[in-house]
């Protein structure tokens, strides 16, 4: 079972999700957070004061799935994320111990989207 | 405790300038005419309106501070319509206009004795009092701009209540209450001296006192909330058509002068101003065009009654310039007053005042006042002795009286508490809290029990409380 983590501009988000609806993915959560990479910053004026808007508005994206759908889930966020800008973001794919759904008590493999014969890569 | 000691002050001031000011025999308003309709109609009106200039300020202040320090900057404003309004009426408003001498009233109408519906010219006179209340009101609010996010409240409430009748009283009674500078022939419509210069000059003094926040022209301090701006500068701008169209005092073509000068002065002084952002930085600001409008408001203000809506116009485009240039300079400096409130009011009131002395005009104002363009050089001079008099009294009553209150209750708060913000510091409350941070406290927890307040607040800008419960 793995743990994507993948950190996406705040406007590509509706490409994304739609591209994981797509891909069959259900279950995922969605923060607003901030941070940079290796973007240039904008710079603001404010009555007066110059300032340099260091972290950018970005989106964080967890979604947990077994191991078959990690290839399916990466691609489908590289290929609706992307810009070719600087600052479109990472994926992370991570480790994890135990998965449990709260509705029913299922475990790991059986929490998470179910791999069926033969589902689109 | 504090109360007593700040009752002592004031009875150790007032007597002084009491004494200053020649006493004169008790007087009842001098009643003059029959009440008129239209009159009394437009002034209730514009008093309400300038009523609500003091909350318009509060979102105007508040937007442009940090989210932990909104509510201590609106309270700072909404305190005023409740210490400043009270002291009006118990005393306030008999030291501005009671007759007394040149330098204050006195103290034949405190607690409003004698002030009833009979006429004040074509009004009723305890309307023009409360008309000149909610300008006392709105001058003690003003200056709270110059000490958002490192004041403890109850020496600022203090500070308020005792200006309002030391400063702003007697400088109401030099320019309207009969005292030396009507008698000079000043010219002061509305206010721009006793109420922006007066308020700017001791926001100025006050941030120096003060000193400033420990993070200024360290962090960036960032408006927390510009639509909050926006909305206070049209909320001013409104009632300003009661502040500087109400100074007639009539429903008649003054008013209506005023008004329709308060109307165009602003929007010249925007357009300008936005001109200036877009050269200066290539974009034009909604923070720049909110204190332009106020900018403009400001100018036109002791100009109003007395000027054509042409020169009006020219005075509001003129107006935005020095006030442009002292905010940029002022960013530059380690003076602390952020929301400009000198800037805006001080610069903005002496632009205005000087340029009355240029564009007055009797054949527009029937009331034999010209200025330098109408053959009348010498009122220039007077409105500068006008301004230089005020500063000067304000800026030393309100050095005198901060320090004076610092000694008895320290004016500022801790670094610590500085950081955490004067929302919770002075008032218990945030902003913007979240319910889902928060648990409610049963009576049997809070008196027995050894479980505490917890508030693990994740969103930006809010704080935890003392304790944390042991989390499972």
């Amino acid at each position: 079972m793995k743990l994507i983590k993948a950190i996406i501009r705040p406007e590509k988000l509706n490409d994304v999700l739609k591209a994981l609806y797509q891909a069959d993915v259900r279950g995922i959560t969605v923060s607003r957070v901030q941070g940079h990479g290796g973007e240039t910053t904008p710079v603001a004026t404010y009555r007066g004061t110059t300032v340099m808007m260091e972290l950018q508005e970005k989106v964080l994206l967890d979604i947990g799935i077994s191991e078959e759908f990690t290839e399916t889930v990466v691609e489908a966020i590289l290929r609706s994320a992307r810009t070719d800008e600087v600052g479109d973001g990472k994926i992370f794919v991570c480790p994890v111990d135990e998965i449990h759904r709260i509705r029913t008590g299922d475990r790991d493999t059986a929490a998470v989207t179910p791999v069926v014969e033969g589902t689109p890569a | 405790m504090q109360l007593s000691r700040k009752s002592l002050l004031v009875l150790l001031v007032l007597p002084l300038l009491y004494a200053a000011g020649a006493p004169a025999p008790a007087a009842a308003q001098a009643a003059e005419g029959a009440i008129s309709g239209a009159d009394t109609s437009w002034m209730l009106i514009s008093t309400a309106l300038v009523l609500l200039m003091t909350p318009g300020l509060a979102f105007f202040y508040g937007g442009l501070v940090n989210s932990r320090n909104a509510l201590n900057t609106m309270m700072m404003s909404f305190v005023a319509l409740g210490v400043s309004m009270v002291l009006w009426a118990v005393v306030a408003y008999s030291l501005a206009f009671g007759e007394g001498g040149t330098l204050v009233g006195d103290f034949s109408m405190a607690m409003l004795s004698g002030v009833g519906t009979e006429p004040s010219g074509t009004i009723p006179h305890m309307l023009f009092m409360a008309f000149q209340g909610t300008f006392a009101v709105i001058t003690a609010a003003l200056i709270s701009g110059a000490l958002i996010g490192r004041m403890r409240f109850v020496p600022y409430v203090a500070f308020i209540a005792i200006w309002g009748l030391v400063v702003y009283a007697p400088v109401a009674h030099w320019v309207w209450g009969g005292g030396w500078l009507s008698e000079l022939g000043a010219l002061d419509f509305a206010g721009g001296t006793v109420v922006h210069v007066n308020a700017g000059i001791a926001a100025l003094v006050a941030a120096l006192v003060l000193g400033s926040r420990r993070e200024y022209a360290r962090t960036a301090l960032l408006p927390h909330n510009v639509p909050f701006v926006l909305l206070g500068a049209g909320l001013l701008w409104f009632g300003w058509f009661g502040f500087n169209g109400g100074s007639a005092l009539a429903a008649d073509g003054i008013a209506a002068l005023a008004f329709v000068n308060t109307l165009l002065a602003p929007a010249a002084a925007l357009v300008v101003w936005a001109f200036l952002d877009y050269f200066r930085s290539g974009k034009a600001t909604a923070v720049g065009v909110a204190t332009a409008i106020v900018v403009g408001l400001v100018a036109i203000t002791p100009a109003s009654g007395f000027i054509s809506p042409a020169y009006a116009l020219l005075l509001g485009a003129i107006s935005a310039f020095p006030s442009y240039f002292v905010l940029q300079w002022r960013a530059r400096t380690r003076l602390d007053d952020s929301l400009d409130v000198f800037a805006a009011h001080g610069i903005g009131g002496i632009t205005g005042a000087i340029l009355t002395g240029f564009f007055a005009s009797a054949a527009v104002n029937g009331m034999d006042a010209d200025g330098l363009f109408f053959g009348n050089p010498g009122q220039v001079g007077i409105q500068l002795i006008a301004i230089l008099a005020v500063a000067a009294y304000s800026g030393a009553a309100t050095f005198i009286i901060l320090k004076v209150i610092g000694l008895v209750s320290p004016l500022r708060p801790s670094e610590k508490e500085e950081a955490r913000g004067m929302d919770i510091l002075n008032h218990g409350e945030e902003a913007y809290a979240s319910s889902s941070g928060a648990i409610l406290l049963l009576d049997e927890e809070m008196n027995g029990g050894s479980s505490a307040e917890s508030s693990p607040g994740t969103p930006a800008g809010s704080t935890a409380s003392a304790h944390t419960t042991d989390t499972v």
